[in-house]
């Protein structure tokens, strides 16, 4: 075979094997869609779910997983930008900097489940809180904490050093120039990591299961407080999220429209995760060409 | 290259009477080690204030290590011993505030590396960070110091369009224009005009010979045309070591070390 026939060989593979992963991708989402859009209705978005008559909806876990996302980002993300930038730009090259990165990189890889069942015997047990938001937050905190800070710090050293002299050269102190002019520029980056993120802690299941709990205590979206047990702000409270749901209903459901609220549900679940995902290309790109095209 | 070619240690370094002229920096004594690599010697060195001077040689004969090394931005990177006094402060001793220094001794580098903000904030920035709030003053540093560049006429009716869309050449002027605008005394540039075509070049050369008039600049540049073109004294740096200081024409026409004539020749090598 000459040159010209081994590179189109070579190249038809690569577009076949491209090409099947859309397909099974599109295959899979589209299955969920089909089965799923038609059991979406504004009552089941809307109406509490049922365990034992049919026509239950989702607003609980609808509302408790977004409430958990945003405490979860509330946590992790101050951490995980000071971890970051200490990473990109303090740590000194020793090996004391190494283990973090290593202990880093463990974490990033511990099963999910297995992150949950530590958050079970230390917060739920341990410390006695329950079955609660907030030990489910913190579950999914240190889900979350070791990829988003890696990728605050690849974003920051994605920054050309060419920009660190600029603000040194300038008189700019050290810590001027990383929140000034380093951020800034990283900015693209740091908001795609944490929408991304946002779309696996969303469909996050495992890790909450023995932490927030799998139940849905009645919340009544009028009480605000915090601190009375009925408000949906609650952080005590057990909550059962959209995954937490599926993964219930399709072990032990028994209510008579048990399949198609769990293909509702489904639906649901990955239209979020979609949209987290597509806005984070989107704002990505916005903000990459706010920052370097012209005009504004 | 043949490394035993040239006795590194015979040098003619000019020295100049303080009495006579004031000198804007110098150096005692100066070396830099990479880690274990030593990658320039002895450099003891005056730079007279209000002129322009040419730092000339071969890549690696550690000219750039030598400038960056006059406004401590090799911290960090490399160790640097010796003196560097400027104002009766030596400002390569560890008690020196770097930041505050780094404002009376600016710097340009090879790669234009204008902010990723518009060509407003660009200048404006760090003189805001150092405590100018006035709007009309800030207009005015603005306006100063892009004509000081000689940018002012290309990019007056848009300072507030990215400074990331503008030409090589311009960003470069504007990367002058932002070191001028904290109004140092000395300009530091590493080869400056290198990632330029020769248009911008020779612009960025009228700057400089408009710039003397109130800077002291000190260029490392590759191009010996340029050095002859726009300096008033020239060292030539090899392999770590200056090894001749003069006034350029003298570099230029009657160098006295053998190592100078066969560089500024091109017999190099």
């Amino acid at each position: 075979m000459n040159m010209k026939t081994v590179n189109k060989v070579a190249l038809t593979t690569i577009k076949i094997i491209a090409g099947l992963v859309v397909v099974i991708l599109a295959f899979l989402i589209g299955r969920i869609l089909i089965q799923g859009l038609p059991h979406i209705s504004w009552h089941f978005l809307t109406s509490p779910s049922q365990e034992f008559i049919a026509g239950g909806g989702i607003s609980y876990q609808l509302f408790n997983s977004f409430y958990l996302l945003i405490l979860t980002l509330l946590i992790s993300f101050p951490i995980s930008l000071g971890a970051g930038i200490f990473l990109s730009e303090y740590a000194p090259k020793n090996w004391f900097t190494e283990i973090i990165r290593m202990a880093i990189e463990i974490l990033s890889s511990l099963p999910s489940v297995v992150v949950g069942l530590f958050g079970f015997l230390l917060f739920v047990v341990q410390f006695k809180m329950g079955f609660s938001i907030i030990a489910g937050a913190i579950a999914l905190t240190f889900f979350n904490l070791p990829l988003l800070t890696r990728n605050v710090e690849q974003a920051l050293e994605s920054v050309s050093d060419l920009q660190r002299e600029a603000g040194l050269a300038l008189g700019l102190s050290k810590w001027k120039t990383v929140i000034k002019v380093i951020i800034p520029e990283a900015l693209p980056g740091i908001v795609t990591g944490i929408v991304l993120g946002a779309g696996r802690v969303f469909g996050e299941a495992a890790a909450l299961i023995y932490t927030a709990g799998q139940s849905a205590s009645t919340i009544d979206f009028t009480n605000w407080n915090p601190f009375n047990a009925a408000s949906p702000l609650n952080w005590s409270r057990p909550a059962e999220t959209l995954a937490v749901h599926i993964w219930k209903i399709n072990s032990e459901g028994i209510m008579p429209d048990a399949a198609a609220v769990s293909a509702g549900t489904s639906a649901v679940l990955i239209i979020v995760v979609l949209i987290f995902n597509l806005s984070a290309r989107y704002l990505g790109n916005k903000l990459y060409r706010k920052y370097t095209a012209a005009g504004k | 290259m043949d490394v035993g070619k040239y006795d590194l240690n015979d040098t003619a370094i000019m020295q100049f009477d303080p009495q006579e002229r004031e000198m804007a920096l110098t150096t005692n004594d100066l070396q830099v080690y990479y880690g274990d690599n030593h990658a320039f010697y002895d450099g003891s060195l005056q730079f007279e204030r209000y002129k322009i001077t040419a730092l000339i040689g071969a890549s690696g004969s550690g000219k750039s290590t030598f400038l960056r090394s006059l406004n401590r931005m090799n911290d960090g990177i490399a160790r640097v011993s010796g003196n560097v006094w400027y104002r009766g402060l030596d400002i390569n001793s560890s008690k020196i505030n770097v930041y505050e220094m780094r404002k009376h001794i600016g710097m340009v580098f090879q790669r234009p590396n204008p902010f990723s903000k518009s060509i407003w904030e660009n200048i404006t920035f760090a003189v805001k960070e150092n405590g100018v709030k006035d709007k009309h003053k800030l207009a005015e540093i603005v306006e100063t110091s892009l004509k000081s560049a000689a940018l002012w006429d290309e990019v007056k009716d848009h300072l507030n369009s990215s400074a990331v869309a503008l030409s090589g050449g311009q960003q470069q002027r504007l990367c002058i224009a932002r070191a001028i605008a904290m109004q140092p005394d000395i300009l530091l540039m590493d080869e400056p005009a290198s990632a330029l075509d020769p248009i911008s070049t020779l612009k960025i050369e009228e700057t400089m010979m408009e710039l003397k008039k109130h800077y002291t600049i000190i260029i490392v540049t590759h191009n010996m045309q340029q050095a002859s073109r726009v300096s008033d004294y020239t060292a030539f740096f090899h392999l770590g070591h200056v090894i001749e200081y003069d006034k350029t024409k003298n570099i230029f026409t009657f160098p006295q070390k053998k190592a100078t004539e066969d560089y500024v020749s091109g017999n190099f090598g």
